[in-house]
């Protein structure tokens, strides 16, 4: 782990993302014991809106909260890629929804998409679950947390009646992203 | 055995703080950027015994907390800046009366309605004057979750122990931001319950000080009966106008923080020992300024942070010193300047003053700061 690891996840208000960031922070600092901040910006609005988290793993103390400079990159929507995939350094890594953002953020870094909010609804059954989706693709394509600290996060998270659906959702990010990055 | 740790919002964690410390009541009225402290303490207070109410407004909430402190209850209100404008009023009430309790502010922008979802430190210099007339204040400031918890606890301990009101200002980021937190076990912090008459109901006085400058406060509905007034009163709580019991009261009120100023100030201090440019900052800044002292030092040039933690009193004695030791001091915070007339006032110009500020809903960034401290240097 690099002293400052920072990742951000931007789409639609309603969309989960938030939540994603949470899950991602816990699995970082309640499972693998690292630190972690997650912070969030949002509008008055409840839905609709760009809206995006984000996440500090470090080692270390974490002094300045929000993100300096972006090691990774989400991006569900269009708005959401205009107006938050910026700061991402050249080593980094942008994830987009293929069907929602058609135009691609320029710079050096790595561009790696799929149709997140279509496996949602059609492989997982579900498209409530496209948060959870992204959030096993983003471990897979940044190690940031090991797979398995990434699910039992996301599964402390959700009601027995939808652990399998959401294990489904979270290892099913992490293999289309495992398979782009081959 | 490992202690219980969680994933939690300054809020959140603020809440589960003041159960910590006994807090038995809350009145308030949801406001963002504090409405988490509000939501969790209606789920958490009931189980323990304590009461939760949504009053109709800001004043009604701070009316209420009064109440109920004064029937023996350690009692709580969470707003943001525009709530505390309007508990102004109530305050006073709390300075001169002596009624015990807490106010959360988790600031946001300003004047007025601002920016509700994001962050400000524009009520630091309300936290000292915004009520009218002469009295005493107490402010912490903490900057991260875990310290959010134990400055509750903390200032549940010092509204208790010296008898008034002590406000809690943090701001949006870290209201709303997720740490790990470590739950104290029961026991490990100190929790200090207010002082209780050791004499008769019939010789009792609410502002007796001839035992000492913080008289013991009766609970309301107990055997003790007692006035309670915003007017200057004598040491039996009725009005007065004598000019000697008005002058005794009005000073003993504002000495009972001075003369106790060690007992109050928390300071955290990095790097400064030789330190040539200080930056002073607090709440969520101060972890930018932490970041940026230590990336100064990477290029040679010795910076250090200075942190209140309780911004008021103002750590005067410190500054001052410090002032004599350093070529620069920067003062960071997220409004156009208030804390830095403090230091202004304390320093004297013995070094170099210059303000990194910012009031754009943004946070200060590491970069602002180190910028600022280079022209200091």
């Amino acid at each position: 782990m690099a002293e400052r690891f920072e990742i951000r996840f931007s789409g639609a208000g309603g969309q989960g993302l938030i939540t994603a960031g949470i899950i991602l922070a816990e699995a970082a600092s309640i499972v693998e014991g690292k630190n972690a901040v997650q912070s969030q910006s949002y509008g008055p609005e409840a839905r609709g809106g760009a809206s995006k988290s984000e996440v500090i793993i470090s080692d270390g103390p974490i002094d300045y909260p929000k993100a300096t400079i972006v090691d990774a990159c989400l991006a569900m929507t269009q708005e959401a890629a205009d107006k938050y995939a910026s700061g991402i350094k050249d080593t980094g890594v942008l994830l987009l929804d293929s069907e929602f953002v058609k135009r691609e953020p320029q710079g050096n870094y790595k561009i790696y998409k799929f149709p997140i909010m279509r496996t949602a609804k059609e492989e997982v059954g579900r498209e409530i679950v496209a948060n959870v989706v992204a959030l096993g693709a983003m471990v897979a394509l940044t190690d940031a947390v090991s797979r398995e600290a990434g699910e039992k996060a996301v599964l402390s998270r959700v009601p027995p009646a939808f652990i399998e659906l959401n294990k489904k959702a979270y290892n099913l990010g992490f293999e289309k992203v495992k398979a782009l990055m081959d | 055995m490992a202690k219980k740790t969680a994933l939690v919002q300054g809020n959140e964690a603020c809440a589960h703080g003041a159960v910590y410390a006994g807090c038995k009541f809350f009145a308030g009225y949801p406001i963002t950027p504090s409405t988490e402290v509000a939501e969790v303490l209606a789920a958490e207070l009931p189980k323990v015994g304590g009461s939760f109410i949504q009053m109709e407004d800001e004043i009604g909430a701070m009316a209420a907390i009064l109440g109920g402190s004064l029937t023996g209850a350690k009692a709580l209100t969470a707003t943001s800046g525009p709530g505390v404008s309007l508990k102004q009023e109530l305050i006073g009430y709390a300075c001169i009366a002596e009624i015990p309790c807490v106010i959360v502010n988790v600031m946001r922008g300003g004047p007025s309605t601002g920016m509700p979802t994001g962050p400000g430190q524009s009520d630091v210099m309300q936290a000292r004057w915004g009520t009218h007339g002469d009295h005493a204040a107490i402010a912490v400031a903490p900057e991260s979750i875990q310290e959010i918890f134990t400055e509750t606890v903390r200032a549940f301990n010092l509204a208790e122990k010296y008898r008034m009101p002590v406000q809690i200002l943090f701001d949006e980021i870290v209201g709303h931001m997720r740490e790990r937190i470590e739950y104290p076990e029961p026991g490990e912090l100190e929790v200090i319950d207010r002082a209780k008459p050791d004499v008769s109901p019939e010789d009792y006085k609410p502002y007796d000080s001839s035992k000492g400058d913080i008289p013991p406060l009766a609970s309301f509905g107990s055997e003790y009966r007692f006035h309670v007034t915003g007017l200057n009163k004598a040491a039996d709580g009725f009005p007065t106008t004598k000019p000697d019991l008005v002058d005794a009261e009005e000073r003993r009120q504002i000495r009972k923080v001075e003369a106790n100023r060690k007992d109050i100030e928390k300071n955290e201090e990095y790097m400064t020992e030789d330190a040539e440019v200080l930056i002073f900052a607090f709440g969520s800044t101060s972890r930018s300024a932490r970041y940026a002292v230590n990336e100064l030092r990477k290029e040679g040039i010795k910076a250090g942070l200075f942190r209140p933690i309780t911004l008021w009193p103002f750590p005067e004695e410190r500054i001052a010193a410090l002032g004599k030791q350093v070529k620069g001091m920067v003062v960071a915070e997220m409004n156009l300047g208030q804390m830095i007339y403090e230091v202004e006032r304390v320093t004297k110009g013995s070094c170099k003053l210059e303000g990194a500020f910012r009031v754009d809903g943004e946070p200060i960034t590491p970069a602002q700061i180190m910028e600022k401290v280079k022209e200091v240097n």
